[in-house]
């Protein structure tokens, strides 16, 4: 980790990789976050309006209660659940290939320091573009809500929104935010490890892909308790 | 000048290399022979920095680099180049990017700079308007010479080659041979091949190391290996059918 984020050796050409690597977590996760996004509102949404079924409390409530879950829990943490799949998977069969084809003692020869070179990009790729994707899911997870209220009739488009709007907590975007940051640092420095440490061929290639993507969303989900215990 | 003394290198209990010294001469082929496991390419990896040796020192004209922190060696390293057995060129890059990269992280030469000098290392490995390409566009030979002409793209004062010939067609092998042959004496550069092909043994061997068991067992020239005695190094070199009736005629 200390020597990922040494010094580069030439500014340009690592600035040039962190672009990279964002346009390959960012944009090329919109689509799969914005698909669950908009089906997990949409399903948050009849859920809680099913379960508040009483003339006591008001429609508005579930739009409120799908807000607060989509912001809290279910766009950072699931988001983090399908990146670790998609791009920590990513990381670690990319490095660990670079590992088993000796592009990484390449790397080594020339004088790069391969750990900056490699990791550093993908970690700062990962804690600026996540949160971003978070942000997306949040907007695209209230959407699908929206969408389900409009074609559910459960409640009315109307009551949705206005428990939208009710009682907004800017702490829960911060909180949804700090857990993104933290998701993104580990997927990235977890998978890039494993794929780091590959040894061996196409099988342990895979394996530490595996690893990488096993043991990120078990400490995606500890994270999360953590960070929610700590700010709420 | 390269110089190696009395370096071990173990891997848990297994001792694969047993106190190897050795000098590899500036402008010559300096070859490094042995059967499967007799620890060829662990030495060359323990010479380049790839594995720290258990004991022993590497020293580059004079200059030890057993002793150097990672930052210590880059002026080292970036007179380095190495063709790796696989070539191990960046499947993301295309072959005019993987020669510019060193040149990138290392000079302050201009774009222009840099595409020159690569299209010339891609005129003399002979792969003139392949620059676009990417390695799995490339066949085995021609991702060696792309090897080759990164290696060669920072004008290295080291070449070292880790099995030049493997899955290349003996016509294939004989081409990279000469043209690392060519190189190593029209750029006066200290030149280290790690190989089991004979004809590359017979053919370029200006100096020649043949390792058994861990151990340097023997040590002389191609024109030399032919009336060894040594019996470890016969039963290697001349194993097939063929070579024998090849010694028995010189």
């Amino acid at each position: 980790m200390r020597l990922s984020f040494k010094r580069p050796e030439k500014f340009s050409v690592y600035w040039a990789e962190v672009m990279r690597e964002m346009v390959s977590t960012g944009i090329g996760s919109l689509g799969i976050i914005s698909i669950i996004s908009v089906f997990i509102g949409a399903a948050t949404t009849i859920q809680v309006a099913f379960q508040l079924s009483s003339p006591l409390v008001p429609l508005s409530i579930a739009g409120k209660i799908a807000r607060d879950s989509t912001i809290l829990e279910f766009s950072p943490t699931i988001s983090a659940l399908v990146l670790a799949g998609r791009v920590g998977s990513s990381i670690a069969s990319q490095i660990g290939t670079m590992r088993v084809t000796e592009q990484i003692d390449a790397l080594e020869i020339m004088g790069v320091n391969a750990p900056g070179y490699l990791i550093a990009p993908k970690i700062i790729s990962c804690i600026t573009m996540i949160p971003m994707l978070v942000i997306i899911s949040i907007v695209l997870g209230m959407t699908g809500g929206y969408i389900a209220c409009l074609f559910g009739g459960e409640v009315t488009p109307s009551d949705y929104v206005m428990g939208l709007r009710d009682g907004f907590d800017p702490l829960t975007i911060k909180v949804a935010l700090v857990k993104a940051f933290f998701f993104g640092f580990i997927i990235a420095s977890i998978c890039a490890y494993q794929g780091f440490y590959t040894s061996g061929g196409a099988l342990e290639v895979g394996q530490s892909a595996t690893r990488g993507v096993v043991y990120s969303c078990v400490m995606v989900l500890f994270a999360d308790l953590v960070i929610t215990r700590l700010m709420l | 000048m390269i110089e190696i003394k009395d370096i071990y290198k173990t891997f848990g209990d297994n001792d694969v290399l047993k106190g190897i010294s050795a000098t590899f001469h500036t402008g010559k082929n300096n070859l490094i022979i042995g059967g499967s496991g007799s620890g060829k390419t662990t030495l060359l990896k323990c010479i380049v920095g790839l594995h720290e040796p258990t004991k022993g020192k590497v020293f580059f004209e004079e200059e030890n680099f057993t002793d150097m922190d990672f930052t210590e060696r880059v002026p080292i390293r970036t007179q380095i180049g190495m063709l790796f057995q696989n070539s191990a060129l960046f499947d993301s890059m295309t072959v005019e990017e993987n020669i510019m990269f060193p040149l990138n992280l290392f000079t302050k030469q201009s774009h222009a700079e840099k595409l020159d000098r690569a299209n010339f290392c891609l005129e003399r490995v002979n792969l003139k308007d392949k620059n676009k390409l990417y390695p799995a566009e490339l066949s085995g030979g021609m991702k060696k010479r792309v090897g080759i002409a990164r290696a060669l793209s920072m004008q290295p004062k080291y070449l070292f080659v880790d099995e030049p010939n493997s899955g290349l067609d003996p016509k294939t092998s004989i081409v990279i041979d000469d043209l690392i042959n060519d190189l190593t004496s029209e750029y006066e550069m200290t030149t280290v091949i790690v190989t089991h092909d004979m004809n590359s043994v017979m053919g370029i061997g200006d100096h020649i190391i043949f390792l058994h068991q861990g151990q340097k067992w023997w040590e002389g020239s191609n024109k030399e290996i032919a009336h060894t005695d040594n019996k470890e190094l016969n039963d290697f070199v001349f194993a097939s059918k063929f070579m024998q009736a090849a010694k028995e005629k010189l």
